[in-house]
């Protein structure tokens, strides 16, 4: 094939002016910018400033505890929630497909505003159904946003039930994309369905389980919205906030610029270190 | 014999006795959400157990209107996402068609661009993009801010590439012989043919503006420049505010979103699970 640089360039020009605008310069930007005190005019060049205040900082530690905390428990319930509903969902004994199918992937298209405040009125204290449930079936109610653990809980709670669906999906096109007759072998062969599951389906779909599971983690490190909304600017207390809510209130509540953006490489830093980590384990076996 | 069928009707009905569980425990929250939309407030925050909708849902809709200017929201929240629809689909499938269609120098380090952003976390961007637009550029508060530095996405690129490197190339080349130029081919000839795919990547695409938060609620905050879901964010929180008002904002938000899901299924998943297959 020959080379067509000038054509190829002409398609590819409006597309790579806006990644180098938006994009290329805001990425080395934010990285020079961790350098400098920003909360003097003019800014000025502080290597340490922001780096130095960031480990030595309580509340950096705690955002990061949190995010951790939720990604250590949400990821790997919601993946496997994921691979459940997929493999259920592909099963040829499924009737009323496409109500399950609705029941699962709805949630792919609800805003982040929109289920927060829902989610918020269901686990109110005193009005919210779930307390409500609770009690009619004679269990105590949960103060779910006065206390840690269970406000930790809603979040989880909160981003499973937005994210499972979209999972599944990804998963259910793997499973797809698995010949049928893999499995018309392994029947014949008198291999168990179950069995069939953990050393068939599992092993070929291992490389999409691991794509989803990093972006989930990528997506969660950076979650924003649902702390925001659901527990009160990561209510009670700090107890939910996450990486990206300090963020947001060191960058644009008090807007120190240098600061959030230490935290911002500190994302990007654990998000490259989880690629790495999706590279070795879908590494091609030698 | 016998015993495999009854092995078979077993089998289903243990799915079913699964699935049917999970899928009400799935919908009960967007069910929740229709009802509170049609309960006036004193109905939301009573003590009884209400899981069926009432009529309150156009007066609802008033007291949202009153707390916020909710239908102008949605009216720049539809503007915008329509517009970036269009711009988007046609940025991402012009560079798509570069990377499949022609041999270039650099194209190692466009994909190698391309591929990288994906795993970024979004935050490395978000603050330069803040102080260059609002700053430098002075247009916080504006459709430009809301439009122009989304447009930068890796995922649709890949789809696109996938997509146009799956067409034959005879037909492509028998119109370069013909002396066609080649935006001619791409606009006449590769997007009518993509218009599935072109579907799937739209509806992705409009989604994630119409629902896009975190960046509209930093540039746009000014009450009369606020989406839709920055306008319904700022409500929740406040002490004086019709919570039916929210749910009625909540379902407009995402009901016609879920409309649109039903109608075109096929196109959605498919745009959805192109994310992953390479």
């Amino acid at each position: 094939m020959r080379y067509q640089n000038a054509t190829a360039y002409r398609f590819l020009a409006p597309y790579l002016l806006i990644f180098s605008i938006f994009w290329l310069w805001p990425i080395i930007s934010s990285f020079l910018i961790s350098f400098q005190a920003t909360r003097t005019v003019p800014w000025r060049f502080a290597p340490t400033f922001n780096w130095g205040r960031l480990i030595g900082d309580p509340a950096f530690f705690n955002a990061l505890k949190n995010t951790l905390l939720i990604l250590v428990i949400q990821v790997p319930v919601m993946i496997t929630l994921a691979i459940v509903m997929a493999v259920l969902l592909n099963s040829p004994l499924l009737k009323a497909r496409g109500l399950f199918r609705f029941a699962f992937f709805a949630p792919v298209v609800v805003g982040e505003v929109a289920y927060s405040a829902v989610f918020r009125l269901m686990f109110n204290l005193d009005y919210g159904i779930i307390n409500k449930l609770l009690n009619s079936v004679g269990l105590p109610r949960i103060d779910w946003f006065s206390n840690v653990t269970p406000a930790m809980g809603v979040i989880m709670i909160a981003v499973t039930w937005r994210w499972a669906g979209y999972n599944a999906i990804i998963l259910l096109a793997g499973l797809q994309s698995i010949p049928q007759d893999v499995y018309e072998a392994a029947t014949l062969d008198r291999v168990s369905k179950f069995k069939q599951f953990f050393y068939i389906t599992l092993p070929l779909l291992k490389p999409i389980i691991v794509f989803c599971a990093v972006l989930s983690i990528i997506g969660t490190m950076q979650l924003f919205t649902e702390p925001f909304l659901i527990t009160e600017r990561g209510g009670p207390g700090g107890g939910t906030e996450t990486l990206g809510l300090l963020l947001y209130r060191q960058g644009f509540r008090s807007l120190n610029f240098g600061y959030a953006s230490a935290i911002a490489y500190t994302m990007a830093g654990l998000a490259i270190a989880i690629s790495l980590v999706q590279l070795w384990l879908t590494r091609d076996p030698k | 014999m016998s015993s495999r069928s009854s092995s078979k009707l077993g089998r289903s009905i243990a799915l079913h006795l699964v699935l049917t569980p999970l899928a009400l425990i799935w919908l009960f929250p967007l069910w929740m959400m229709a009802v509170f939309s049609t309960m006036p407030d004193r109905g939301i925050f009573s003590p009884s157990i209400e899981l069926l909708p009432h009529g309150n849902f156009l007066d609802n809709v008033n007291n949202l209107q009153r707390d916020t200017n909710f239908i102008g929201a949605i009216g720049i929240s539809v503007s915008v996402a329509v517009t970036y629809t269009f711009l988007s689909v046609l940025l991402t499938s012009m560079a798509g068609w570069a990377l499949a269609r022609y041999q270039f120098v650099g194209k190692g380090v466009v994909v190698a661009i391309i591929l990288g952003t994906i795993t970024l976390p979004y935050a490395v961007v978000l603050i330069p993009q803040f102080i260059m637009v609002a700053r430098d550029f002075k247009l916080a508060n504006t459709w430009v801010a809301l439009i122009v530095p989304p447009l930068f996405n890796s995922l649709g690129v890949l789809f696109m590439r996938q997509s146009f490197s799956m067409m034959p190339t005879d037909l492509f080349d028998a119109a370069r012989v013909e002396g066609v130029k080649e935006w001619r081919i791409f606009l006449f000839v590769a997007l009518p043919l993509a218009r599935p795919m072109l579907a799937a990547l739209a509806i992705i695409l409009f989604l994630s503006s119409w629902n896009n938060y975190l960046w509209p609620l930093l540039i746009n905050s000014k009450p009369g420049a606020m989406t839709a879901p920055v306008a319904l964010g700022t409500l929740i929180g406040l002490t004086k505010v019709s919570w039916g008002g929210i749910m009625a904002g909540a379902v407009m938000l995402t009901v016609p979103m879920l409309v649109v899901f039903v109608l075109l299924q096929r196109h959605f998943v498919a745009g959805i699970a192109a994310g992953a297959i390479k």
